[in-house]
């Protein structure tokens, strides 16, 4: 049980910190749905630098970067340039999975070392929950780290609160005096951070290796998580653990021969996303939405 | 004066590369030209590797002999159509389309090119310019099944598949063949990744195995993440498709080398002699183009990781099945649930194999759909 329960938090962490950086990209306003392009540059930058500097950490400050730099060029095109956010996101990802092919072809067939696991002292020691709460990698405790941040960020902090009246209505927020572009800059590139965090975090320790879009469609699953935690930060710990949990569960299924044919598992965590799509939808018309009001919109600051 | 110089030079040069223009192409006769399709990107690992490996052998015997064209990163559906019929355009004689799910595509753009050979390969349908390619992949796993019963202290051995299709399921029940026949405590258990590449669900799988006390992983999907679990957590497995001992130093026992050069030279010579056929004979299926061990188009690497006396065994069973002596599904067989396949003394021909839809005895749960 121990074992598998790792599993399930290992599949979930790149989900969680995909889906954690979207969120706040889309709070701003912006929809990125480059979520996949960045994450495959994050796992081809942390493997790279990890092969040239030796060192796995040096593996999350590059994906990060690749991350922010896949963000920075969405950024550029969108928020300056105010194209469609809907077909700039396309792109990103297509252009990324082709650039990462590219840039990832001379790692191919090479292995680095994992990322290690970090006792904590004497809580690792209590049983069960120990070994996994708090006998994990580093990116793990990151990544709670980051939800706990932007919890506290978005309900608490002046700056949160404008980065969400910069999503509701960026209108308003201009013409009290935010700087609206400046905002949503560094919100994507925040959100291509995490991305890219969580996309290297698919060859630091899941799969030590490079290998074509290996990604494989886990930054559409953060984007359905965004809206299945309906923009709830620390629903996206649940939903990544449910989205997780249930893949495992499959296979878990499969191996011990359970009479639940495996499709109608792997189909679960999107039916769940219009299950919840539905309900914030029926919830609008009663009070204030939870979807930031100004998704998607490109925004011009002449108006 | 220097200006003078360059000037003689160039034209010299320009002189010196049209005569050796002329020269080439009076001399070089037409190559065959030759197209391949391609999954995914080569890498150095896997599937598109080997056949890669395969098309440079090709390029090696022929020389100049043939023009390959390669186009890499075909998705199976609508664009293989597009990019197989891209490639009969530009004029090549023989195409080589290099995954089961380039079936529809390959019959569709032949019948549009009538004058073009088309070889699919792993496919079971064919036409009158459309030949199949296919290799005994199973008999690797009967080895592969000795090995495990022979190695496994738990006996339970995790299995990986792609897809619940008749190639996959003769090469589990031909593993559990090989199992049972040194270890009738073993069983098998069976997780369906429903993706032939996807690294991270792989492993996954790989640690849900090991999970439910599996000792033993092999698998029928394509990247080397099983390996690369198994390595971490100090459990055995078997490369697929070419050689992943650089994955997996201490955990691959051998690898399944899929060996397609031998066949893309014997086709291309038919077609320059015009002996090309599509091999269709008595026997449909695969007709006489479906070669295992003894064509060689299946290798075995090094037995590694192992004690002599398993290697030994091992050995004996790769020289079993290239003689003839072993028969991997000979009589009596009975399936999972108990109900006879076949009784003794008949054994299952390539139709049967191909038509598999349940498991032998010594593998767990039964074929989903």
């Amino acid at each position: 049980m121990d074992a598998l329960m790792l599993t399930i938090i290992a599949t979930s962490i790149p989900l969680l910190l995909a889906a954690t950086g979207e969120l706040i990209t889309e709070k701003s306003g912006v929809l990125n749905l480059g979520v996949e392009g960045m994450m495959l540059s994050g796992a081809v930058g942390a493997l790279g630098a990890v092969l040239w500097l030796g060192n796995p950490y040096f593996g999350i400050i590059a994906g990060g970067l690749c991350g922010v730099l896949m963000a920075s060029i969405f950024s550029i095109f969108t928020i300056n340039f105010m194209t469609n956010q809907v077909a700039t996101g396309l792109g990103l990802t297509i252009f990324a999975t082709g650039l990462t092919g590219l840039a990832g072809a001379p790692l191919v067939g090479k292995t680095v070392p994992s990322l290690p696991k970090i006792e904590i002292f004497l809580l690792s020691d209590i049983p069960f929950v120990g070994e996994i709460l708090f006998k994990q990698d580093f990116i793990a405790y990151l990544s709670v780290a980051i939800i706990i941040f932007i919890t506290y960020f978005l309900k608490y902090s002046k700056s949160g609160i404008v980065l969400r009246a910069v999503g509701d209505d960026h209108q308003s927020a201009h013409s009290v005096g935010y700087p609206v572009k400046k905002i949503r800059w560094y919100a994507t590139c925040f959100g291509g951070m995490c991305a890219g965090i969580g996309g290297a975090y698919i060859p630091l320790v899941l799969t030590p290796h490079w290998s074509e879009g290996m990604t494989a469609g886990r930054g559409w699953i953060a984007l359905a998580l965004v809206v299945f935690a309906s923009w709830i930060p620390w629903r996206i710990i649940v939903g990544a653990l449910i989205f997780g949990g249930i893949t495992i569960a499959q296979l878990v299924g499969q191996a011990r021969g359970w009479p639940i044919p495996s499709q109608i598992l792997s189909m679960m965590p999107y039916l769940a996303t219009i299950v919840a799509l539905t309900m914030i939808s029926g919830r609008i018309s009663k009070s204030n939405s939870v979807v930031p009001a100004s998704l998607g919109k490109p925004f011009f600051d002449t108006q | 004066m220097l200006k003078f110089c360059m000037r003689i030079f160039s034209l010299f040069a320009l002189g010196a590369s049209v005569l050796f223009f002329i020269f080439n192409s009076a001399f070089a006769g037409n190559p065959t030209k030759v197209g391949f399709v391609y999954l995914t990107t080569p890498g150095d690992h896997g599937w598109t590797y080997a056949h890669e490996l395969g098309k440079q052998m090709v390029e090696k015997r022929f020389g100049n002999d043939v023009k390959v064209s390669v186009v890499e990163n075909v998705p199976e559906g609508p664009d293989a159509t597009r990019v197989i019929r891209e490639l009969a355009k530009q004029g090549n004689e023989i195409i080589f389309t290099t995954s089961f799910g380039y079936m529809e595509p390959t019959l569709k753009v032949a019948k549009e090119f009538p004058n073009v050979k088309f070889e699919h390969i792993t496919g079971y349908k064919r036409s009158k310019n459309v030949a199949t390619g296919n290799i005994r992949f199973y008999e690797g796993r009967y080895i592969q099944g000795v090995v495990a019963g022979l190695m496994t202290k738990t006996n339970k051995i995790g299995y990986i598949g792609a897809y619940p299709i008749a190639e996959v399921i003769m090469g589990i029940n031909s593993f559990a063949q090989g199992l049972r026949s040194v270890n009738k405590d073993a069983s098998i258990s069976v997780i369906w990744a429903n993706t032939w590449y996807d690294p991270v669900k792989e492993a996954d799988a790989a640690k849900v195995h090991i999970a439910e006390g599996a000792d033993i992983l092999a698998q029928h999907t394509d990247s080397p993440a099983m390996l690369q679990i198994a390595e971490k957590k100090g459990a055995l497995g078997f490369g697929q498709s070419t050689d992943m001992s650089a994955f997996a130093p201490k955990a691959q026992l051998f690898a399944s080398i899929n060996n397609w050069g031998p066949y893309y030279i014997r086709k291309i010579e038919e077609l320059k002699s015009g002996k090309w056929n599509t091999g269709d004979g008595p026997n449909h299926w695969a007709g006489n183009d479906w070669g295992g061990l003894k064509a060689e188009m299946l290798l075995i690497s090094k037995f590694q990781n192992m004690p002599d006396s398993v290697a030994q065994k091992a050995q004996e069973a790769l020289d079993g099945l290239k003689s003839g002596k072993i028969n991997i599904f000979a009589g009596p067989l009975v399936d999972n649930t108990g109900k006879e396949i076949i009784p003794a003394g008949k054994s299952l021909d390539d139709g049967a194999l191909w038509g598999m839809n349940y498991y032998l005895k010594g593998v767990n749960g039964k074929v989903p759909g």
